[in-house]
């Protein structure tokens, strides 16, 4: 008789193991038994997918019927349905790159139907040249590609309410995606028309039916802001810009323009509507902050999460994704006592800057209430804050750059839920509607 | 072949196809839209507030409520201009720091069904209506270039820049 393998030792409070011990494991995956092989007839399949010819071949694929269920959840306002967004699943996602289709969308007025051949980009105002590109023009420029996630400045903004709102993890924090985008640095063009002395400022606008205009100060448009033409190895999607947009890494999804028409070099910000009005966070103090490009650390657990159910007391992986769009994850720790300790997640590889970052840890679940959280660290040396601490910071009011650590609640009978750890004890806020969409 | 890459590698600028050409000149009017803080991209044209509510009502209304209350749309006006209070609305009057930013926005965005429907006299009148619900002042009956860029928003000074260097004077 062969003596199995040693209980693993936890490492931190609730059953939380050594993120090593998926390497061990591993090592002993090598032997497999082989089933012992009777007759021909005998061994005949049951599985009737290997007794005839599969389907024919596809020009283009799609997911298993069976997935049908991992959508975009879409949330627009009932008066203007063009106006809202669609959230990525993130809770049914793994890996670190989110599917082109299931990418998140904020459309503020529809999704232009672009053809390509008319579309151009003109560069004009503080330049020497002013200067008009044709969509096959560009094709030629020289591309960079990256890997870059890309967050929605109201992503998670559900998480200023008083109470936890209970609905799937990505359907609260799902305005983030991370893809492969390819496309031409600006600089190149910027140079080609030549800058004025005094320029400062790029306006960029879309050509969708809100002229989306933004800002965007020129140091980040030279230094490795894209013009992106392709998304995960294909052309861009209509709903993410068809045929250009504009890619700022590790900025708040705003500022990545959509169907790029025009970039308007200036001496200063045009105070546009959706950088004064909107994505600009009011705080305790009556004052605003405005031009908050960066976008945070974070992290969520996304397996399990809220709304799923465990099978019982035993071992789970819990895996989540981090970020930052300051720069790379240098570690993510897992509490599953409410934050009273933390193990070490073992970081998926690749680990990039301005990308996703996939976690997982192993964890022996006692089958007792528990609360699980995880904290993300960037290498600036910045550390995800609690929702008490970000709330004390900002006030109640921001509405945009919510980046809290996420609880779920685990029950007795394994249901997760959302909560919040810490009393809620500040005053009413205005009700924030997580699902009005008039950012 | 391999030289040469290693010698634009080295600090040579890019080479580029230069492509870039000089667009027609409707092509440069058709793209000149943007309206700056300080008037700068204001057309020609003016409206009255009177003008402005007879439009609203027809036009703006049915999302954005009665005299701008709000609905289905933003809230424009009204409510609690208190931005230090527990319930704060930002309003126009409240909250944006710039009247040059509602002729912008009107004008390429609204109304959602028919953006860059309205006629530069509409726009004018448009944001005079709405600056008189929200009791900021105009210069003058009629909002042309000259009287919008001279209003001073309320909450002009309260926003501080996080990511970008905020001018010392205010702007």
């Amino acid at each position: 008789m062969t003596l199995g393998p040693e209980p693993p030792v936890p490492v931190a409070g609730n059953g939380l193991l050594d993120r090593r011990l998926f390497l061990s494991n591993a090592l002993s995956f090598g032997a497999v038994a082989s089933i012992a092989s009777g007759s021909v007839t005998a061994a005949v399949p049951d599985e009737p997918w290997m007794r005839e010819p599969g389907a024919a071949f596809t020009n283009y694929g799609v997911p298993s019927p069976h997935e049908k269920a991992v959508l975009r959840w879409i949330s627009a306002t009932a008066m203007a349905p063009t106006n809202g967004v669609s959230w990525s699943p993130l809770h049914e996602l793994d890996g670190i790159l989110t599917p082109s289709g299931l990418h998140f969308e904020r459309h503020h007025n529809g999704v232009p139907q672009i053809d390509p051949a008319l579309h151009r980009l003109v560069i004009n105002g503080r330049v020497s040249r002013p200067l008009e590109f044709a969509i096959d023009a560009l094709l030629r420029y020289p591309r960079v590609s990256r890997l870059c996630v890309l967050e929605c400045g109201g992503n998670s903004n559900a998480g200023w309410q008083q109470k936890p709102i209970q609905t799937a993890a990505g359907y609260f924090h799902g305005l983030v995606s991370c893809s492969e985008w390819s496309g031409v640095p600006l600089r190149l063009l910027l140079d080609e028309a030549g800058l004025e002395a005094d320029a400062a400022w790029i306006v960029a606008e879309g050509a969708d039916a809100f002229g989306m205009t933004i800002s965007l100060p020129l140091p980040k448009a030279r230094h490795d802001t894209l013009l992106a033409l392709f998304q995960n190895g294909e052309r861009l999607r209509p709903e993410q810009g068809y045929p250009l947009r504009l890619l700022v890494p590790g900025w708040e999804g705003v500022v990545n323009v959509k169907w790029l028409r025009t970039l308007t070099v200036s001496d200063a910000p045009v105070m546009a509507r959706n950088e004064t009005a909107r994505y600009t966070e009011l705080q305790a103090d009556g004052s605003a902050r405005m031009f908050t490009f960066e976008m945070d650390v974070k992290s969520l657990l996304t397996r399990p999460s809220g709304g799923m159910q465990l099978d019982g007391p035993g071992f789970y992986e819990l895996s989540g994704l981090a970020w930052s769009g300051r720069g790379r994850i240098t570690r993510v720790d897992v509490s599953a006592d409410g934050g009273a300790s933390w193990a070490e997640a073992a970081l998926n590889e690749p680990v990039l800057a301005q990308c996703f970052t996939r976690f997982r840890v192993p964890w022996q679940w006692n089958g007792k209430p528990c609360v699980l959280q995880s904290r993300a660290t960037d290498d600036t040396g910045a550390v995800q804050p609690t929702r008490a601490a970000l709330l004390a910071a900002r006030g109640r009011h921001g509405y945009f750059h919510y980046h809290a650590i996420v609880s779920w609640q685990v029950d007795a009978d394994g249901a997760l839920s959302h909560t919040y750890v810490d009393a809620d004890a500040t005053p009413a806020a205005t009700a924030v509607d997580p699902f009005d969409a008039d950012w | 072949m391999c030289a040469s890459l290693a010698q634009a590698d080295a600090g040579a600028p890019p080479a580029t196809p230069r492509l870039g050409v000089t667009p027609h000149a409707h092509t440069l009017t058709t793209r000149d839209n943007l309206v700056f803080p300080d008037g700068r991209g204001l057309p020609p044209g003016s409206g009255t507030a009177a003008m402005g509510r007879t439009l609203f009502v027809q036009q703006c209304v049915a999302c954005h409520g009665e005299s701008g209350r709000g609905g289905a749309g933003g809230e424009l006006a009204g409510g609690n201009p208190d931005l230090t209070s527990a319930q704060p609305d930002k309003t126009i009057g409240s909250y944006w720091p710039y009247a040059t930013t509602l002729f912008d926005f009107i004008r390429r965005a609204m109304p959602l069904n028919a953006p860059w429907s309205l006629s530069n006299d509409q726009v004018y009148a448009l944001v005079a209506y709405l600056l008189d619900v929200n009791g900021i002042a105009i210069p003058a009956d009629r909002l042309d270039a000259a009287t919008l860029a001279a209003v001073r928003m309320p909450n002009r000074d309260g926003f501080r820049w996080i990511d970008a260097t905020q001018p010392a004077a205010p702007r």
